[in-house]
């Protein structure tokens, strides 16, 4: 009984998608497009999924939307526009480089062109400082003693 | 001592710009439609489907367009802030039932009191989706030559109504 229940639950998720086939459009090379171009889209309901995977009902409503302006003869563009017209361009996931997300884009190569200066200023600064070290013979003898002692196994004579 | 200002002064940037980053609602998108014409459109009121609201009607007055249902939890939150703000009669509150069914939004209206000068049906969300609502209640401040000044995203609270909504109510109404 207990198994018989198990399986039972298994199939439970089966049902779920049974529910969601619905929210699809008759002809698949439309519905394929708008899947593509959902997925683009972010869904301001849910933050960090694609209307194209989500089941809130603000993203089957901009699915419906995107559907019906394909059937009109929508260009992809067009649409995002139209989206980014109402809701703000940060429903799209690539965000378009203008003046207000510049900053955003630039900020790596600025920080980039920061620390490769701040690394060659203290590369310079520090072959300033290392002064190659001239070894009296009493210094060499004393090496030699320390590398010839017998515990250091690799020491090539 | 250098070596450790720089990185201690580092450091104190990104926490700043982390902790502000924290308190930040990323729900709130700011609105591409401020500063914009509101969106036109007919739709039939609640209590008179054969009656139908245009914003055109309201040109020439400083007005709110709220955009609530029976469904939405936040709006109940909302309801007693409206009553009282629509009992002032500082100016016009035009009340959209979002995605609603007629029946439910009535209901909900005669039970909890209805702050609105007029209750429209958008029952398919359409006019809902020209004006960019994605999470109801919302609320626009719209001015008299129709063009929308202020959005706010989720409850209307006392304490917005009084730091945002009216002072620029106030000001936009002098215009």
């Amino acid at each position: 009984m207990r198994y018989f229940l198990i399986g039972l639950f298994c199939l439970l998720p089966s049902l779920s998608f049974a529910a969601v086939a619905k929210d699809i459009a008759d002809d698949p090379v439309l519905e394929a497009r708008m899947i593509h171009l959902a997925e683009k889209v972010r869904c301001l309901v849910c933050q960090s999924e694609p209307v194209s995977t989500s089941h809130s009902e603000w993203s089957q409503d901009v699915r419906n939307i995107m559907r019906e302006k394909m059937k009109e003869g929508a260009t992809d563009q067009q649409i995002l526009d139209m989206l980014v017209a109402r809701f703000g361009k940060s429903v799209l996931y690539d965000p378009p480089v203008d003046n207000e997300t510049a900053p955003l884009w630039g900020a790596p190569f600025v920080m980039l062109f920061f620390g490769g200066a701040l690394l060659i200023y203290q590369l310079k600064k520090r072959r300033g400082k290392v002064v190659d070290a001239t070894l009296t013979a009493q210094d060499e003898q004393r090496a030699a003693d320390l590398l010839n002692e017998p515990s250091s196994k690799d020491h090539q004579a | 001592m250098m070596r450790f200002i720089l990185p201690l002064v580092l450091f104190l940037i990104l926490a700043v710009f982390l902790f502000k980053g924290l308190g930040r609602d990323t729900r709130e998108v700011p609105s591409p439609l401020i500063g914009k014409a509101a969106p036109v459109f007919s739709l039939p009121t609640l209590n008179e489907p054969a009656k139908q609201f245009s914003p055109k009607e309201m040109l020439g007055r400083v007005w709110l367009l709220n955009v609530w249902a029976s469904w939405c939890e936040a709006c109940k939150d909302e309801h007693p802030v409206l009553m009282q703000f629509s009992s002032e009669k500082v100016l016009p509150i035009v009340g959209v039932d979002y995605k609603d069914k007629r029946e439910d939004g009535i209901d909900t209206l005669k039970k909890a009191g209805d702050p609105y000068d007029q209750v429209i049906s958008d029952a398919d969300g359409k006019v809902g989706f020209d004006y960019g609502v994605y999470g109801v209640p919302e609320t626009y401040v719209i001015d008299k030559t129709g063009i929308i000044r202020f959005k706010q995203i989720g409850p209307v609270t006392p304490e917005n109504l009084r730091d945002k909504l009216m002072p620029l109510i106030a000001e936009l109404q002098a215009k």
